[in-house]
């Protein structure tokens, strides 16, 4: 039977320690995936679990990943809001699993804006 | 909706918009009598007395950023849809809960789905918040309480990418062992 075990864990909490030791604290990117029930029923779950999968792929330690609820905009869902520290922020609409890759990958980590994806900015 | 998951997900985002610091999860799956039972349960602030009465009415929200609220509304509809019962019952103060059963012999019910991915996309967002989850099928169990992971975590963030992904991946498996047995008899 599967069961989350304290063993697990420790090794978990001794591999995370060693590979952030090097870096420093404090989050410079902020995501936030909009989780109303509109959000979730257009799959902003999905969203959610190609981010963790990126997320877990990547060295970056200041990245935080939120979540709001709905913004008034159900019919563009999933929306995603991203802000890097000094710059204005960006919202994508009608997000899914592989145009959350494409923005983690061009605009979190390489500072691209996607436009073609974008809603709006600041 | 189309997974009884992303019902839960919702759900257990009415508690935590109401600052809920503990979320009480559990689900039963009953072979013999054919039913699905959820428990959604929190020590939020609760839901004032006028208002409990027509909660589950799509046209009553407190929301500010659009006139309807539909989240207990879909999910109050999808259990009665398929021959199941729904219940909420809350108390200013002290928390509210949310109970609905499903017949799983019904044409109209939903999959259980994905619930390792609404749990962690709940914890990771949600780190300050204690969620405790039991799911029993047919005499297999799976317990979960993020306050003993935290505990062992220590100064490790739950929602560091690789607990989570451990998480999920433990309760995915849990889900794939019930559903191997429930074909095999």
């Amino acid at each position: 039977m599967a069961k989350l075990t304290i063993e697990d864990l420790k090794k978990i909490k001794d591999k995370v320690r060693k590979d952030t030791a090097l870096r420093g604290g404090g989050s410079s990117v902020k995501i936030t995936v909009h989780m109303g029930t509109c959000g979730i029923a257009a799959g902003a779950r999905e969203v959610m679990d190609a981010l963790l999968e990126q997320m877990a792929e990547t060295d970056r330690q200041d990245i935080r990943v939120m979540n709001s609820g709905c913004m008034g905009m159900c019919s563009s869902e999933p929306n995603v809001t991203i802000e890097i520290e000094g710059q204005k922020p960006v919202v994508y609409q009608h997000m899914d699993a592989n145009k959350m890759r494409q923005v983690f990958k061009r605009h979190v980590l390489a500072g691209e804006v996607q436009t073609e994806f974008a809603l709006a900015r600041g | 909706m189309r997974e009884i998951a992303l019902h839960i997900m919702d759900i257990i985002e009415n508690g935590l918009d109401a600052e809920a610091s503990l979320i009480t999860l559990s689900i039963e799956e009953d072979d013999e009598e054919k039913i699905l039972r959820i428990s959604i349960k929190d020590n939020g602030r609760g839901i004032p007395d006028s208002m409990l009465e027509q909660i589950t009415d799509p046209f009553v929200t407190t929301r500010a950023t659009r006139r309807v609220g539909l989240g207990l509304s879909l999910f109050k509809e999808s259990a009665k849809r398929c021959d199941g019962e729904f219940d909420i019952c809350s108390k200013q103060g002290e928390g509210t809960m949310v109970r609905a059963s499903f017949r799983t012999d019904h044409i109209d019910t939903p999959p259980l789905g994905d619930m390792a991915g609404s749990l962690t996309s709940l914890i990771m967002t949600h780190p300050e918040v204690d969620f405790v989850y039991t799911h029993e099928a047919d005499g297999d169990r799976f317990e979960m309480d993020t306050r003993q992971i935290k505990k062992e975590l220590d100064d490790v963030p739950i929602y560091h990418p690789e607990v989570m992904t451990h998480v999920a991946r433990t309760i995915r498996k849990f889900l794939e062992g019930r559903k191997a047995g429930e074909q095999s008899s």
